[in-house]
């Protein structure tokens, strides 16, 4: 069974139609990375797959589970990591860590939280507010709330987005090392990641999808990858 | 949920600055303007009497960062995509809230001490009052949840709180209801008078503890909690 399934998703926002008839499934061990320009729909598709938007028409399932009709057991499997990583910015980075651990009812909140200090490496600024954080930080934070109760689904919309390459070597080394246990979307438009993280590549563009295959077929279509995405998404 | 709410007001100056102004313009009120001490009776009435009003403006003030805050700062996102319902949160947020309201009424308890100080008072018509104002800043602050819900900006959610419970203080008002009178016959403005704020307080600061008030109370507060759990949904 897929651990995420995408059913003809179609979103329209009044006259724009968002997404139309998206469809696909991502196994376990799958890290896939969503590519599209600007407005293509990728964000408006996660956030139909983690069922903070309802799709017109089409479902989104998770780990087996319905999004919209089984709403809180999907989300129990599902980390996401908005684009932007918005967070509670008053809070500290420990604090909001405990939030979100306590909202999912871990077993022992104390302890996933020190786990994931350890794993995101937050913990010299564990006491810090959020707002005090820099970009890299806050983005790991954020990557770290979605990641806390180790889920089987693992959603990021742009993860390593505005993070200096040192941060982003950072974020994928951590993806990279739990990604063989989980589903995991990532969208980008840093094409450069594919290659290193993605075992598969699904393109989006106008709202519908243009290309949905493995990496190492889609890195075959060229060497120039800016002209391959630019082809596709035409 | 109840826990993060209720220290957020608490992270933050304006908590404290909505506690003392509450504070001085509640017993202000009671005290210069209603003649409390002048009145020569051991009794709340005259600063329950202004609750409405003060309701009117600080629930919205409290209430207008429930959704409001959540959309601005993009969090509503996450809080939407964790494993509870928009009706957990939303009940959460709104019960912090209200106990946020319930310690800024608790830090007056030194007037209800005076008054039984200089003379010798119901109390069990005082602890009526203070039911009855609880009770009113739910009514209140469930409007601005609603309010607080339709807008990202907390400024829109405030005024827009402030003026939908200002009409509720409105009715039942003399020159209000002569208003009202001229439009709808005296008949519909005695139905209208019934959901004025002040008309169904005033019972409990005269130590009448009734169903109907506590239904109207509660009805509108939950109405206000259900509504914008609905529109939040929605969006």
């Amino acid at each position: 069974m897929p651990l995420i399934e995408a059913k003809n998703l179609s979103k329209s926002f009044g006259a724009i139609r968002a997404v139309h008839a998206v469809s696909f499934a991502v196994d376990r061990g799958e890290v896939v990375g969503f590519l599209g320009p600007n407005g293509a729909g990728k964000s408006t598709t996660m956030k139909m797959l983690t069922g903070h938007l309802r799709a017109d028409e089409g479902a989104a399932v998770i780990a087996g589970f319905d999004v919209a009709d089984q709403a809180v057991q999907a989300k129990q499997h599902l980390g996401y990591s908005p684009e932007g990583a918005p967070a509670y910015g008053e809070m500290t980075v420990r604090e909001f860590l405990r939030f979100a651990a306590d909202l999912r009812g871990l077993a022992d909140p104390a302890e996933s939280v020190r786990k994931t200090l350890e794993l995101c490496r937050l913990n010299e600024v564990a006491a810090q507010t959020i707002d005090t954080l820099s970009k890299g930080y806050r983005m790991r934070v954020g990557f770290a709330q979605a990641v806390i109760h180790d889920p089987e689904v693992l959603i990021l919309d742009e993860p390593t987005d505005g993070l200096d390459p040192n941060q982003k070597f950072e974020v994928r080394r951590i993806l990279k090392e739990m990604a063989a246990r989980k589903a995991v979307i990532v969208s980008t438009h840093i094409l450069e990641e594919v290659g290193e993280l993605c075992t598969r590549v699904i393109v989006i563009a106008k709202g519908e999808v243009r290309c949905d295959e493995s990496r190492d077929k889609f890195l075959a279509r060229g060497s120039d990858l800016n002209a391959v995405f630019r082809q596709l998404t035409a | 949920m109840v826990r993060r709410e209720f220290a957020g007001y608490f992270r933050t100056p304006l908590a404290y600055v909505f506690l003392a102004v509450f504070n001085a313009f509640a017993v202000s009120l009671a005290f210069f303007v209603g003649g409390l001490y002048e009145s020569g009776i051991a009794s709340l009435d005259r600063f329950f009497l202004y609750h409405p009003w003060l309701w009117a403006f600080l629930a919205p003030a409290a209430g207008a960062r429930l959704w409001a805050e959540e959309r601005r700062q993009g969090t509503i996102e996450l809080l939407l995509t964790w494993p509870i319902t928009v009706w957990q949160a939303a009940l959460g947020k709104f019960l912090a809230a209200w106990l946020f309201l319930a310690c800024a009424l608790l830090m007056t308890v030194p007037v209800a001490l005076t008054v039984g100080w200089l003379g010798d008072p119901d109390w069990g018509v005082i602890i009526a009052g203070y039911t009855g104002s609880l009770l009113c800043a739910g009514a209140c602050l469930g409007i601005a949840a609603i309010a607080s819900a339709l807008t990202r900006s907390q400024v829109i959610a405030f005024v827009t709180g402030f003026l939908a419970c200002f009409l509720l203080v409105l009715v039942g008002y003399g020159v209000f209801d002569e208003l009202l009178a001229g439009l709808l016959g005296s008949a519909g403005v005695d139905e209208i008078r019934r959901l004025g704020l002040w008309r169904n307080l005033e019972p409990f600061t005269l130590g009448l503890v009734d169903v109907r008030p506590i239904a109207y109370f509660l009805s509108v507060a939950f109405a206000g909690l259900g509504l914008s759990t609905i529109i939040v949904e929605r969006r």
